[in-house]
């Protein structure tokens, strides 16, 4: 084998007693396409920058391009090829996208004045490199996710880059606008340049890379070929558990429906939804980006009025004017952002559990029973398996996986008869995934209704009993996932 | 044309040029002294120190910071500069009170800049802080009083004009002072910073991400420290302008001044989250301000209704030119959807 682009060897690095990686080493060759996936928290962020020079390592040392750094720093990085590709893009917003694209060649350089010619010549250069059509003097924060993520990897390419470093670039993609970028890291991978992959998205891993690394706590787990790895195995190192798949069937259901739409429609996103929901069962609403699944989530739950059909409870008709409307006809709600929708992230874990339920939690005179806040907090954490040894720490010191166990807490803590779920997976590692997934069909069949508004089609098909598919707004097509494979759903979808 | 004209829609810097003619327009009608040579040297006249002012705040604020504290600030370093040139029996011209000035700014301004640039504190609380520390440092140590002279050079300075424009019907005069030409220096060094310099496009960059900035390679702390210092020095012109301007030192006059001058800052436009704002803006918003406070009379509304009705303009104006811009931004956003769909 040639010698390898990256070695990263026996990296150590601790943050006020938390060790986030332990002696873990990685190689990348050049010209490589390789997947470092894992759970969060189980350090790939850490490693990347460390790498990057973000982070110094404890100990351990990098070697690049055959030169060894005991300490890399972000210069040096940079200098040497290696490029990051964060997933907040690490853009200005309220800059053009000439000066995003600049930016960086222009302090490399050491340029201490403006010159908006040469700026805009780099600008028209990088993007002429994956032909990316943008107007540059836009303000970036005007542009969609996939643009300013083009714009990213336009940036990144201008170094000679030789590693780019991409951390989960596919989390806010729409599947379209995933192949493209495939398409582009082949491109790049085409020109010798070597992709570190962060994902923890199997059905990518698999798409994209040759080989792979999987992180498990800080801790290398496994390090091999994808040819070499299936779905089980892969499962397997992420989490280190073993998961059976069992198709969601519906034990308890109602007679008659607890929720029913008639013909519900938003002017502009979506018309003429009609659906029965019974107790005991799930519903899954699948469709692309812009099929109006989002909406149709909000207006169950108030937040974006329905203006058109009719809504039933317990076949009487409901208007859901305000959230406060969906939690009085006892309809719950878990959003697809849970960090800016569904937290309030600095507050304690134990006061995100009682939010919803807080009126119920006083006493007579309105103030509230300590007792039986204590009580609440501690029944959910531990139903629900919420990994903290402290209900009073912030919900921010948790992973994406116990975070959305909390939103799920603050809902089931309100005992609703309907829970909507919009994306409830979206950003969550797999072990926590399967537990979400146990805890919602557990919540099924002791005859709570569900509705699972997802594009993640092995989600919709393994928990649900029935999946309506929304295109542009409307219901084509009724399906029993039981009886249909997810290339059907696509068909119907795109 | 038409574009430029949809461009200009989503800014709000001509919204608040509209209500600031609007302004000029009602005190002419109400008092028909508005558009006069000696009134409009005059509102150019008291802009020149919130003007000074303004510029350093609205480098601040653009960077993501807030500072509470310049005119604590002007305050001492203006303070400092009269005692220390009325000890030393000075008799020389202006250049040498600007330039301990400049010093004493650059120094109090590198102590905002060490904790918020550095210790990273947030700038919030340290301006809050040194305020009361540049107070309590002027008051105590230094022992301030009223200071009725003030050396020579320096109210020469202040009493000099440029040109003195006359009101041909009521004959009343108005001097344009020289310390304008100040002002526009000050003005334009900002711009030229903040445009066309790096330093002054990672001002915008950490307003706009400061962590995105860092990893793009701009020195976030450097840059922080320098501005503050920079800013410090902009703030300690200022106060000096002002003795100058009055012929006297009092050392509390300028205190209280800065919510009047943020206020000015946002209403032009500047997004107090940082990252967002122009001084053309900044300026429309700070002279909108001095009309108001300087007009009140020519209106017809008794001086003691003051407050209320800068306040009352602060909010509508800020609100205004918010409401219009993301009614501009939702009409685009949803012709951009249309594009797309």
């Amino acid at each position: 084998m040639a010698q390898p682009l990256l070695r990263a060897v026996d990296i150590c690095k601790s943050f006020s007693g938390v060790q986030a990686l332990k002696h873990v080493s990685l190689e990348i060759q050049p010209g490589e396409i390789h997947c470092l996936a894992g759970e969060n928290g189980c350090g790939k962020s850490t490693l990347i920058k460390v790498i990057s020079g973000v982070y110094q390592q404890d100990s351990g040392y990098i070697e690049f391009a055959g030169k060894r750094f005991g300490k890399i720093t972000p210069r040096d990085a940079i200098a040497s090829g290696i490029q990051v590709i964060y997933q907040d893009f690490s853009i200005f917003p309220n800059l053009t996208v000439m000066e995003n694209l600049a930016f960086n060649t222009e302090l490399a350089d050491g340029h201490k004045f403006v010159n908006r010619k040469r700026m805009r010549k780099i600008a028209e250069e990088a993007i002429a490199k994956i032909n990316f059509d943008v107007e540059l003097d836009r303000l970036v924060g005007t542009l969609s996710v996939a643009e300013k993520q083009m714009v990213a990897i336009s940036r990144a390419l201008m170094f000679n880059a030789r590693l780019i470093i991409m951390d989960e670039p596919t989390t806010a993609l729409t599947r379209k606008e995933v192949q493209a970028l495939f398409k582009i890291i082949m491109h790049l991978k085409e020109q010798g340049i070597a992709i570190l992959f962060v994902s923890h998205k199997l059905n990518e891993v698999f798409e994209i890379s040759e080989r792979f690394t999987i992180f498990r706590s800080g801790e290398l787990v496994v390090t091999g070929n994808t040819s070499d790895l299936d779905d089980r195995k892969f499962t397997y190192y992420m989490t280190g558990r073993e998961f059976e798949d069992k198709l969601f069937t519906p034990q308890n259901l109602s007679k008659e429906p607890v929720l029913e739409a008639r013909g519900l429609g938003l002017t502009g996103f979506f018309d003429d939804v009609s659906f029965a929901l019974r107790k005991g069962e799930i519903l899954g609403v699948t469709g692309l980006l812009d099929s109006g699944r989002t909406e149709l989530a909000l207006s169950l739950f108030g937040i974006r009025p329905a203006d058109r059909g009719a809504l039933y409870k317990d076949g009487k008709e409901v208007r859901l004017k305000s959230p406060q409307d969906a939690i009085d006809a006892r309809i719950g709600f878990v959003p697809e952002d849970r960090l800016s929708e569904g937290l309030f992230l600095p507050r304690s874990i134990a006061d995100n559990v009682v939010i919803s339920e807080i009126d119920r939690l006083a006493n007579g005179a309105g103030v509230l029973d300590r007792a039986k806040r204590r009580a609440e907090i501690d029944r959910w954490v531990k139903e629900l398996a919420i990994a903290t040894p402290d209900p009073g720490n912030a919900c921010l010191t948790l992973s994406g996986g116990n975070q959305q166990r909390i939103v799920l807490a603050k809902w089931l803590a309100c005992n609703p008869d309907v829970l909507v779920l919009n994306g409830p997976t979206v950003g969550v590692d797999i072990g926590s995934k399967h537990d979400i997934h146990a805890i919602l069909q557990r919540l099924a069949n002791e005859g709570m209704a569900i509705i699972i508004i997802s594009d993640d089609l092995p989600e919709v098909l393994e928990n649900c009993s029935r999946l309506l598919v929304l295109k542009a707004g409307r219901v084509v097509k009724e399906l029993l996932p039981a009886e249909t494979s997810e290339q059907e759903v696509l068909s119907y979808m795109l | 044309m038409q574009r430029f004209f949809k461009k200009l829609s989503r800014r709000s810097e001509p919204y608040i040029f509209l209500v600031l003619l609007a302004l000029c327009v009602l005190i002419e009608i109400r008092s028909g002294q508005f558009f006069t040579p000696n009134n409009i040297v005059d509102k150019l006249s008291a802009l020149v120190v919130p003007g000074i002012f303004a510029v350093g705040a609205f480098m601040v604020i653009v960077s993501g910071g807030i500072d509470v504290s310049f005119p604590a600030l002007a305050s001492l370093s203006a303070f400092a500069t009269t005692k220390l040139l009325l000890d030393a029996g000075y008799t020389g011209g202006i250049w040498l009170p600007i330039l301990l000035s400049l010093v004493f700014g650059a120094i109090l301004g590198a102590f905002n800049g060490l904790f918020i640039g550095y210790f990273g504190l947030p700038a919030m609380i340290v301006t809050l802080g040194s305020s009361s520390v540049f107070k309590g440092f002027m008051q105590g140590t230094l022992e301030s009083k009223q200071l009725a002279v003030i050396p020579e050079g320096m109210a020469n300075f202040g009493r000099s004009a440029l040109f003195v424009a006359t009101n041909p019907e009521s004959g009343l005069t108005s001097r344009m002072p020289t310390s304008f030409i100040v002002f526009v220096v000050v003005l334009a060094a900002a711009w030229f910073i903040l445009n066309r310099t790096m330093f002054g496009r990672g001002i915008y960059a950490i307003g706009g991400n400061e962590v995105s900035a860092h990893r793009a390679g701009f020195g976030v702390r450097k840059t922080k420290f320098f501005m503050y210092v920079f800013v410090g020095m902009i703030a300690s012109l200022a106060g000096l302008m002002r003795t100058c301007m009055m012929t006297q030192m009092h050392p509390t006059n300028m205190l209280g001044m800065e919510m009047n001058i943020i206020a000015g800052v946002v209403l032009g436009g500047t997004a107090i989250s940082g990252g967002a704002g122009t001084l053309t803006g900044c300026m429309l918003g700070t002279l909108l301000i001095v009309v108001v406070e300087n007009s009140m009379i020519l209106l017809g509304i008794p001086t003691v209704w003051k407050d209320v009705f800068v306040g009352a303009l602060i909010i509508i104006g800020t609100g205004v030119s918010a409401l219009q811009v993301a009614r501009a931004n939702r009409v685009a956003a949803r012709k951009n959807a249309k594009e797309v769909g």
